[in-house]
């Protein structure tokens, strides 16, 4: 039984103002190994981010099912963690206390969860910032801390949508290299929503490649270029062509659907 | 060093203004324009007012060295209205920005209410209440309560709603996202409105004891008028400004000692 399984996913968003309704994911089924680290790829509006919030429980499909660990999903966790677009940092809490907000949920001391947060902390390169407030720190470290929140609630599931958006070039190349170091240091499974072809080849062992929507799976593609990635080789370069490939198809088809749809 | 002549000349600049305005007082008052009962000079109230607190030379009459025990009575007033009125504004404020369905089962009642003075509840309130400190303490907390109510509601709505999803996928339960997430995030919000509600608190209490009590610092304004002591008229108004200035420090101060998230970026960025 695989670690991570999507099993015929279908969901229907219901539009309440025109009565109408909107297939947003066709039959979806996926299989994911333990330490595998999949990067969703897709046009927008193809879906990806509504497939990791079902992985997630903060959303459910119309019909299918979703399950981690051979559990069905029934909503939110601290048994997956979850790294945001945004870092979503309780602004009024310091460094530590954030990192450890699970275990204040759960009743722990403050030396406690002070004591918990620290190993993580260092992984993520923040020592000396423990005591920092959310407002105090860059983009970059705002999105350690929530890196490592995620870690310390359960290293073994991380959910990922879309974390490195909003940095800049250089901080995002930094933070890809450490993720995949984490990523072999604490054998997790990641799942990881980008819009980046170059992103998703950095990072995955498989990339998934959606339709435009509804979404549908259009290609599983086995990435086993050898680590750390070299960006510049011809191997890396092949595959980003062909990906690049599927996803220009699907947006040229993504506009002639609207274009149907507007005539 | 010249940090500290720069806050001396500045200093001196922020007292300059009162300074004069109360010295021009003193002039027009000795100059005999008006009779000096009708506007006593600072000098006069500040000895009289002396005598209120310290009891010195029985300038202040009856009132002599009872200062402490009309400060002291207005205080507690302010303090039990002004405490109802939080705890319950900030534990309705909570429920009627959170649930739905409360706020459509109390928001219009409450904007009912909110236009109407508190001071126009003062026949009522000595009707139930009597004349002693209870209608006093329920106009405090009239005043108290709406700004605080409003200002809890606006700040649990303007709550973050991804530090929820953040939350939740921490493992918090419903009450622990109002607990850890919605009353930390609207906090700000709250003491806005405790700031608003602690003004409306001592103008109330003051009103209040004019009208329905027989103690205070308003009874004793209200009683100077009556025997023509104004100069104990200003000594009470000087002291009741007094009072509400502290009343408000004291709050800045537990403000920004809960706040301190919001200021340390600033902080830093002048060091």
């Amino acid at each position: 039984m695989a670690f991570i399984e999507l099993n015929d996913i279908v969901k229907v968003f219901k539009d309440r103002k025109r009565g109408t309704d909107m297939l947003a994911i066709d039959h979806v089924s996926l299989k994911l190994e333990k330490k595998e680290f999949l990067c969703l790829l897709g046009p927008s509006g193809c879906g990806k981010s509504t497939l990791l919030n079902m992985i997630a429980g903060f959303e459910f499909p119309t019909s299918g099912e979703v399950k981690v660990a051979g559990r069905a999903i029934t909503g939110p966790g601290a048994d997956r963690g979850m790294v945001f677009q945004q870092a979503n940092l309780m602004p009024w809490l310091p460094v530590w206390d954030n990192v450890a907000f699970s275990l204040k949920l759960q009743g722990k001391s403050a030396a406690e969860r002070r004591a918990a947060a620290q190993p993580f902390i260092e992984t993520v390169k923040l020592k000396g910032f423990e005591n920092h407030y959310p407002n105090e720190l860059s983009g970059g470290m705002a999105q350690r801390v929530g890196i490592a929140r995620a870690l310390l609630q359960n290293p073994s599931v991380i959910l990922m949508d879309e974390p490195f958006a909003a940095l800049d070039a250089q901080t995002k190349m930094e933070m890809q290299e450490e993720l995949v170091a984490l990523w072999q240091r604490y054998e997790g499974t990641i799942v990881f929503v980008t819009h980046s072809v170059d992103e998703a080849l950095i990072l995955a062992t498989k990339v998934a490649v959606m339709t435009h929507r509804p979404g549908r799976m259009r290609e599983l593609i086995d990435i086993d270029l050898p680590r750390p990635r070299d960006t510049t080789t011809q191997e890396f370069n092949h595959a980003k062509r062909h990906i690049l490939g599927l996803i220009r198809e699907e947006a040229a088809l993504a506009h002639a659907d609207a274009a149907l749809l507007a005539a | 060093m010249s940090g500290l002549k720069h806050s001396l000349s500045e200093a001196k600049w922020r007292f300059a203004v009162p300074l004069l305005l109360v010295l021009s007082w003193e002039a027009f008052s000795r100059s005999g324009m008006i009779p000096a009962s009708l506007l006593p000079a600072p000098s006069r109230v500040f000895s009289t007012w002396m005598d209120w607190i310290f009891g010195i030379n029985e300038s202040a009459q009856d009132s002599s060295g009872k200062w402490i025990y009309d400060a002291m009575a207005s205080c507690l007033r302010v303090t039990a209205g002004y405490l109802i009125a939080a705890v319950s504004g900030i534990a309705l404020g909570v429920a009627i920005g959170w649930w739905r369905w409360v706020e459509r089962a109390i928001e219009p009642t409450v904007q009912m209410l909110r236009p109407v003075p508190p001071v126009s509840w003062i026949p009522l309130a000595i009707i139930w209440f009597g004349i002693a400190n209870k209608p006093a303490i329920f106009l405090v907390f009239l005043g108290a309560f709406f700004p605080i109510l409003m200002n809890t509601v606006h700040g649990v709505k303007t709550a973050d709603r991804n530090l929820l999803r953040a939350a939740a996928m921490a493992g918090a339960r419903q009450g622990q996202l109002l607990r850890f997430v919605i009353l930390p995030a609207a906090m700000p919000s709250i003491f806005a409105g405790l700031r608003i509600g602690i003004g409306s608190a001592w103008m109330l209490t003051v009103t209040a004891e004019m009208v329905a009590v027989k103690s205070g610092l308003g009874y004793a304004l209200w009683d100077s008028y009556y025997f023509l002591r104004y100069d104990l008229v200003i000594a009470a108004m000087i002291s009741i400004g007094l009072l509400g200035f502290l009343a408000d420090w004291i709050l800045k101060q537990i403000m920004n000692s809960m706040l301190r998230w919001q200021h340390v970026s600033t902080v830093q960025g002048k060091g």
